[in-house]
């Protein structure tokens, strides 16, 4: 039985992703996400709702993180160091080398620029950090006795990674966000058909089916090379980590092929530090880059150079990457600012921006801006929009399902409108329960769990020695004495549960009796008997013994005449329980006569 | 007298030489056997641990046995077999026996009772099956033998309801490999055991170890090749596979149901969960097309590439192997391909993304939305977007091959292979550049596509960049616009990349001459010419502009009014490039001008190809020449080889025609010239001289025969028999010549043995050609063979003067194609000024990039040739990995060169070329003779001055600079 409650966020909602599942009286959490969108109480996790009193290391068995973007990791540090948990906390290396670094730079911009009181330090991150248990790929990791959790590869950013949790044989898989068509520095989401009872799954774009890659980056390729070729600069403002590097990658290598000379800037030292990690952990990147690295990695660009705030003067083209992604702030506003007023520019903005940024503003078409100390900026220069997004699409998530095959779908991390249509494809599709959710919402889901017994192995041969080879379609009958002890099951052979038990072993025997008309003398009744036995049981040995009986397997049968009727032989059959499955088919049988034509 | 003698002691010496050789193997053989089997006996008694007895058997396993004692090493074996208790000594026991039975020459029948015998009492599942191996082995050596197959099977089915999976394998393995394939044999032999094998292994699909279901399939496809008939039924069986757990089952099952689909392409087969029948090869195509996006690798390259294969399945399937229906929140969105088409189709130019110009459209019907589709949907969208490179190649290649069968399909999948274009691998991107070329005739390129095309025309890989030029050469483009921009495009990857100029300027021939009227309204504009005004006359060496021309020159080929708009300097520079660049500028007829082409071609007849005709009057013209006297023969074939090489660079299609007869022409007279009649009237002080001249020629003319016979593809044995006719009277010149200046007549002896026997093999070899040689040098000798054989060398060398010299010249019949093996080293140019510097003693890497035109078999012949100012020489064979084959007959050969030397004080220039290498034993004629004719006659092989024996130098010769400096110390 498997028992999910949607905990303090998530559910039917983009950002601060945290979930709670108990399977089999353990309790997991998954992901402890921070929402983007608040400053105060709300944008960290109600811990409270998880337990009233008693502290929450005794109550949850493990918190898994499933990547390092922050609505998946953000209220770590407040979790177990100010709410106070000591328990394990698992992510992969890469999360576990980067977290840090993220969790670092946001406490930075709300206590240092914001100045908040009342967050977590530095010295908390730290020893947040000690308490995760960092784990591989496909390792299955023993949390206790009962509990083990195993990675699987998620694609989406650097070391993302979806977790299977296994208690006895009742399992869930939470994908965290996952992507399913691979990009330029990472590969696609894979998992094996482990056959979950549940599945969690992201369904951010729930409702969208996207046209392929390679169209998309042709035309982001194209629009860098010509705006370069006519000398123009180019702007593209980005968030450092993840889709930053996929753009890196992509630029680098398009101008190793084409043999351009135009410089690359990447600006903030955020950046550096991250890249050193996709550096690192090559072996969680695309097939392309784990192929090339002996020669060259190509997170080592030979084209991008760090970015100095004098170069935004200098001549000539160039194509700068800075932060942050929406223009909100910061030097790609800076920057956006120097070059607004040449049309020969470009600024291509990569992904969502939210309302009210300026990012926002020139996309919707604005071309007069008002900016702080009311100037008014005119933007001559290009502004286009491309996509590329790391989640996996409508299509992905049935693929992942398919690949998968779980018992119960259920879905977060998306708006409840489109996860609805989702749904209703899941439970026509694959003919599976599908759940959604709503925020602090609890679900219940009732699995048949198939409950293991052990058996000696002396049983298991004896039994499937007797008949044909086992057949995956047939349910096979087998003798044995069940014990049910200390939690524990076990299939023993009838001896052997006696002698345990210390009892003495009493023989139980069947005895029938069946009348046949037949005016034959006995011995050649018996005779007609035996014979029909012989043919009609091929594969069992049917013997006619000396002293006038006929035995099939150790199954006795006899004939004697009537006492009164001459004309009526009756049949003994005799048979000890063990056989009641022959013996009553013998019964039944003799019962119908014998046949008539006998020669 | 003498003769006679040489000819029995010739006769004995083979003999010897045979008798010789019987004995020592024979020998050889009675040795050892013995002692073989019974060191093994003795060796295996001793063995007192089986471990011991397991470290004898892997060294005996290490030895090979003759034939004559393996049935002795077998019985010995099977002995220790049955004494043996432990497990692992038996598995090794068993797996000799298998080993053993593969020797060639050995017939395991006498050892399959045993074998089978061995069986029955064995309880280890291990040893079973390494025994059913052995089995197996001995049953594919006596495939002829009905009974024993018969017995093989039945022993493997008895032994199918084991527990290991193992034995359980092995048995299908050996079904599958012996199981009996025509049904009527079965009947007869034993109609109660030989059950329908099919049946049997069918059985096993549901088995429960994976191992076994592959096994089975395995052993239901090896019945597939073997021949038999599979039977539509067991195709709702594989399709149930098709959803195995393990990879190889599914991997196994796809195979299994393309055997199907491929045989009973047209049954139908019922669509599950409701009332519609489709053809089984359409059904068997979707469930395919299922597996591209299945969850291992392998299955989905598996699958990819069986999808190319499919031909026959229906238009509608095929193309939905390319459909996906795009939505974004519930609406529906068109592709980036269908929106160019659209902006296309309007008419419009592109204006640059607007935001929300991708903005989805309609609502969709949620009922509607098919996300896992049954059928083939997208199968092939999602093989292109593959994470691994093998499945994209493995998808495009299904492309390509499904693409040339329909050439509706082929307008369909062009937006995705030129989206290929811009794959991350390079290897991917080249596939489906080919890929493209190979339907191109299929398909006309729209503007918005050609500009993606083009766009990878500055990619810096060379081999990209040239596939794509081959690409434009055979692409239709549709509008003026396209041509402009493709032009343009070329022109900007001209100046990025001078190296790629000849290739550029080819693929710029075949788009003028392609799109004509395309070209025409684009005249003035490319020629920058002004009705009014002159423009300043454009520099002729200009790479650019030469390549402009070249365009127009071949458009107007086939466009008349075109040369109206040309300028005057126009002409004058096609005039030059006619003649300097012949092979990419035609020949054009010009509005009144004199015809402005080559000598050869008088006037302009469509139907016959004017040189061609040149060539064979020339030619005819020569073969009549037997009643010239010979000073006008002299003159008449100089004129002709004149004539015949310059054709040969004005056309280069007959280029290789051309230089083949010139050649032998000049052998000819290389040969009249040395045996003029006066020359040898001379008294003998002044044979000086004309012995010079006489040994020059016939070493040229043998060095010209074997360039005749190795360098042109093309040759046929008509041919082959001339050149070796010429060769042979080459080689009697220099017979003629050492006799007469070699005092004393032993060492003419060896000399004519030799000679005669190569007359011998001759006649042998090209036996069915004599009767076309009336007339001939060798007609005449072997009509006076009788008389050669028994008469002095002295004589001998008198009999071939005259015959040489009464001969009549043979007639060459030129074969259809023909064609030289060229090379040019494109790298290095050697036009660097500076030196290669490397410290003496070690080496510096040279980067030779060469092409190479009508070689065959490139990787086994052609050779690198360093040549040192101190004339030392260095050969390098390349890797056959630097070989790629861009094109047909074209070969591209991209090595280093390894260049080491010892200190100089001045650097200096070494030279670097490539040789074709020969072997005479490769060539055409001795395939038909037994060997080694020719192994002797290699000693007299041309001593070419650069010394190396066997090869051709093909190639002009670059200079490289070098200094290697002294090491520093």
């Amino acid at each position: 039985l498997v028992f999910f409650s949607l905990g303090p966020g998530a559910g039917q909602d983009v950002g601060r992703s945290c979930i709670l599942v108990s399977i089999a009286g353990k309790n997991v959490m998954l992901d402890c996400g921070m929402h983007m969108g608040y400053n105060d109480d709300r944008r960290f996790p109600d811990f409270s709702y998880i337990t009233q009193n008693g502290r929450l290391t005794d109550f949850l068995d493990c918190v898994i993180i499933s990547h390092f973007h922050l609505d998946h990791c953000g209220a770590l540090p407040y979790f177990s160091e100010m709410v106070g948990y000591d328990g394990p906390i698992y992510m992969t290396h890469p999360t576990k080398a980067i977290c840090p670094i993220l969790l670092e730079d946001y406490r930075k911009i709300t206590v240092d620029k914001k100045g908040e009181t009342n967050f977590f330090t530095s010295q908390m991150i730290k020893d947040c950090m000690k308490k995760v248990v960092a784990v591989h790929l496909h390792q299955t990791v023993q949390v206790d006795e009962e509990l083990e959790i195993k990675a699987y590869y998620a694609g989406h950013v650097l070391g993302a990674a979806m977790f299977q949790i296994k208690v006895g044989c009742e399992s869930v898989v939470y994908t965290g966000d996952y992507n399913m068509t691979p990009d330029r520095h990472l590969g696609a989401a894979w998992i094996d058909k482990c056959r979950p009872d549940l599945l969690i799954s992201e369904s951010t774009y729930a409702t969208t089916i996207r046209d392929s890659k390679r169209c998309r980056e042709r035309d982001f390729l194209k629009k860098v090379h010509e705006t370069v070729e006519r000398g123009g600069k180019v702007l593209i403002p980005v968030f450092a980590l993840g889709r930053a590097q996929e753009l890196c990658i992509l630029l680098e290598t398009f101008w190793e092929r084409m043999n351009l000379k135009a410089p690359i800037y990447f600006s903030t030292g955020l950046t550096e530090k991250a890249n050193h990690y996709y550096k690192l952990f090559i072996t969680w990147t695309n097939q392309k880059i784990r192929k090339t690295f002996v020669q060259r990695n190509m997170f080592e660009f030979k084209h991008i150079k760090a970015f100095d705030r004098a170069f935004a003067d200098n001549p000539g083209p160039m194509v700068v990457f800075a932060t942050p992604g929406m223009l909100h702030a910061g030097q790609s506003l800076q920057i956006f600012r120097k070059w607004a007023g040449n049309e020969k520019n470009m600024v291509i903005m990569p992904g969502y921006c939210v309302q009210g940024t300026v990012g926002h503003k020139i996309l919707s078409g604005q071309r007069k801006l008002e900016m702080e100390g009311r100037q008014i900026l005119e933007v001559k220069m290009q502004v286009e929009y491309m996509s590329f997004s790391a989640h996996a699409d409508a299509k992905g998530i049935m693929q992942l399902i398919r690949q998968a095959e779980p018992q119960n779908v259920l879905l977060v991390h998306g708006e409840a409108k489109k996860m609805e249509f989702l749904k209703q494809k899941i439970e026509q599709e694959f003919h599976v329960n599908c759940y959604m959710p709503a925020n602090g919402e609890t679900t219940t889901i009732f699995t048949n769990p198939s409950i293991p017994v052990d058996i000696s192995l002396g049983l298991l041969k004896r039994e499937t020695a007797i008949g044909l080879l086992p057949d995956v379609k047939k349910p096979k009958l087998m003798h044995g004495t069940l014990i049910m002890k200390d939690n524990s099951f076990r299939l023993v052979s009838p001896e052997q549960a006696l002698k345990e038990l210390g009892l003495a072993e009493h023989q139980l025997r069947f005895t029938c009796r069946v009348h046949i008309q037949d005016p034959r003398k006995e011995h050649e009744t018996v005779l007609r008997v035996y014979n029909h036995l012989k043919a009609v049981l091929r594969d069992y040995s049917v013997q006619h013994l000396p002293d006038g009986s006929i035995t099939v397997e150790s199954i006795l049968i006899q004939a004697t005449a009537h006492s009164e009727d001459q004309g009526t032989k009756v049949l003994l059959v005799s048979w000890t329980y063990q056989d009641e499955e022959l013996g009553s088919y013998l019964t039944s049988l003799l019962k119908k006569g014998l046949p008539q034509s006998t020669s | 007298m003498a003769a006679h003698l040489k000819k029995r002691v010739y006769e004995e010496f083979t003999k010897v030489v045979q008798q010789q050789h019987e004995d020592l193997s024979a020998k050889k053989l009675r040795l050892t056997k013995p002692s073989k089997s019974a060191a093994l006996h003795v060796d295996l008694c001793k063995a007192t641990s089986p471990a011991d007895a397991l470290q004898y058997l892997l060294q005996f396993a290490r030895k090979p046995v003759e034939v004559e004692s393996v049935e002795g090493v077998v019985r010995i074996l099977l002995e220790h077999y049955y004494k043996e208790n432990d497990a692992s000594v038996r598995l090794k026991i068993a797996s000799l026996l298998g080993l053993l039975s593969k020797t060639a020459g050995f017939s395991p029948d006498c050892i399959m009772d045993d074998a089978i015998n061995t069986l029955q009492n064995e309880k280890s599942h291990q040893v079973l099956a390494q025994l059913l191996d052995t089995l197996l082995v001995i049953g594919t050596k006596l495939t002829e033998n009905p009974s024993v197959r018969m017995r093989l099977v039945e022993v493997a089915c008895k032994h199918l309801t084991d527990s290991s999976h193992g034995v359980r394998n092995k048995c299908l393995q050996l079904i599958g490999c012996l199981g009996p394939v025509e049904k009527g044999v079965a009947k007869e032999i034993e109609s109660q055991s030989a059950k329908d094998v099919q049946k049997i292994i069918g059985d096993h699909f549901n088995d429960q170890d994976p191992r076994v279901r592959t096994a089975a399939i395995k052993a239901m496809l090896q019945l597939h090749e073997r021949g038999l008939k599979l039977q539509q039924t067991i195709y709702c069986q594989a399709c149930k596979l098709l959803a195995d757990d393990y990879e190889q089952v599914r991997s196994a099952a796809v195979q299994l149901i393309w055997v199907l689909s491929q045989l009973y392409p047209e049954s139908i087969v019922p669509i599950p969960s409701s009332n519609e029948e489709i053809r089984l090869v359409d059904d068997a195509f979707g469930k395919i097309c299922h597996m591209v996006s299945d969850g291992s690798w392998v299955v989905r390259v598996q699958a990819a590439k069986l999808l190319g294969s499919m031909q026959q399945v229906s238009s509608h399937f095929l193309e939905q192997t390319l459909d996906k229906k795009l939505m974004s929140d519930l609406r529906r969105k068109r592709t980036a391909h269908e929106r160019a088409k659209e902006l296309y189709s309007s008419g419009e130019f592109s204006s640059g993304r607007k935001w929300g110009d991708d903005a989805p459209k309609e609502e969709i019907d949620t009922g509607a939305v098919n996300l896992i589709e049954s059928g083939a949907c997208g199968a092939f969208v999602h093989g292109l977007e593959d994470e691994m490179y093998e499945v994209r190649i493995a998808a495009v290649e299904a492309l390509c091959m499904l693409a040339q069968s329909s050439p509706s399909f082929a307008e369909k999948c062009l937006d995705f292979l030129v989206d290929m274009f811009n794959d991350e691998i390079e290897e991917v991107r080249l596939q489906s550049i080919h890929t493209m070329r190979k339907i191109s005739n299929n398909i006309t390129l729209r503007e918005d596509q050609l500009d993606t095309v083009l766009a990878v025309l500055e990619d810096s890989s060379r081999d990209i960049r040239e596939a794509l030029h081959e690409l434009l050469c055979c692409t239709n483009v549709s509008t003026k616009e396209g041509i402009h921009l493709a032009l343009v495009e070329l022109l900007k990857n001209l100046t990025k990349y001078p190296t790629d100029r000849e290739s550029i300027w080819k693929c710029l021939k075949f788009l003028g001459s392609r799109h004509p009227t395309l070209v025409l309204p684009l005249v003035p504009e490319l020629l920058s010419t002004h009705p009014f005004f002159d423009t300043p006359e454009p520099d002729m060496d200009d790479p650019a502009y030469i390549a402009v021309l070249v365009l127009i020159f071949n458009a107007a080929k086939s466009c008349p009014t075109m040369p109206a708009l040309f300028s005057d300097h126009t002409f004058r520079h096609y005039a030059y490039l006619r003649d300097s660049l012949s092979h990419l500028v035609p020949p054009l007829r010009l509005p009144g001008r004199k015809l402005v082409s080559s000598p050869v071609s008088p006037s302009i007849t469509p139907n016959e190809d004017p040189s061609q005709q040149f060539l064979h009057q020339s030619l005819e013209r020569v073969y009549n020449l037997q009643h010239l006297d010979p000073q006008g023969v002299q003159e008449l074939l100089e004129f002709t080889i004149r004539d015949l090489q310059r054709l040969g660079e004005l056309q280069s299609e007959l280029a290789g025609m051309a230089d083949f007869t010139a050649t032998y022409l000049q052998c000819q007279l290389l040969l009249i010239k040395a045996l003029q009649e006066k020359l040898w009237n001379v008294a003998a002080p002044l044979y000086l001289k004309q012995n010079a001249l006489a040994s020059a020629a016939a070493k040229q003319i043998l060095e010209e025969t074997y360039k005749m016979e190795f360098m042109y593809s093309g040759v046929e044995s008509r041919q082959v028999v001339i050149i070796h006719h010429m060769r042979l009277q080459a080689k009697a010149l220099q017979l003629i010549v050492t006799a007469r200046t070699t005092r004393g007549a032993e060492p003419l002896f060896g000399m004519c043995e030799k000679f005669l026997q190569e007359v011998d093999s001759f006649q042998r070899c090209f036996i069915s050609e004599l009767p076309h040689m009336q007339g001939s040098f060798v007609d005449k000798l072997l009509d006076l063979m009788p008389r050669l054989v028994t008469s002095k060398p002295s004589e001998v060398v008198k009999i071939l003067q005259t015959t040489l010299r009464q001969s009549t010249f043979l007639h060459l019949p030129l074969p259809e194609q023909l064609h030289r093996a060229t090379a040019t080293i494109i790298e290095p140019t050697g036009e660097s000024d500076n030196p290669l510097r490397f410290t003496s003693g070690l080496v510096v890497a040279l980067d030779v990039d060469a092409t190479l035109e009508h070689v065959q078999d490139p990787q086994g012949t052609v050779k690198v040739q360093v040549l040192y100012p101190d004339g030392q020489a260095q050969l390098i064979h390349p890797k056959p990995a630097d070989f790629r084959n861009p094109g047909p007959g074209r070969h591209r050969l991209i090595t280093q060169v390894y260049l080491s030397h010892t200190a100089w004080t001045e650097p200096c220039q070494i030279e670097v070329r490539l040789l074709l290498a020969y072997n005479s034993n490769r060539s055409k004629a001795s395939a038909k003779i037994p060997k080694s004719t020719w192994s002797d006659s290699m000693e007299a092989l041309p001593q070419s001055e650069n010394g190396i024996e066997g090869t051709i130098p093909f190639s002009k010769p670059v200079k490289v600079y070098i200094m290697p400096k002294p090491a520093r110390r």
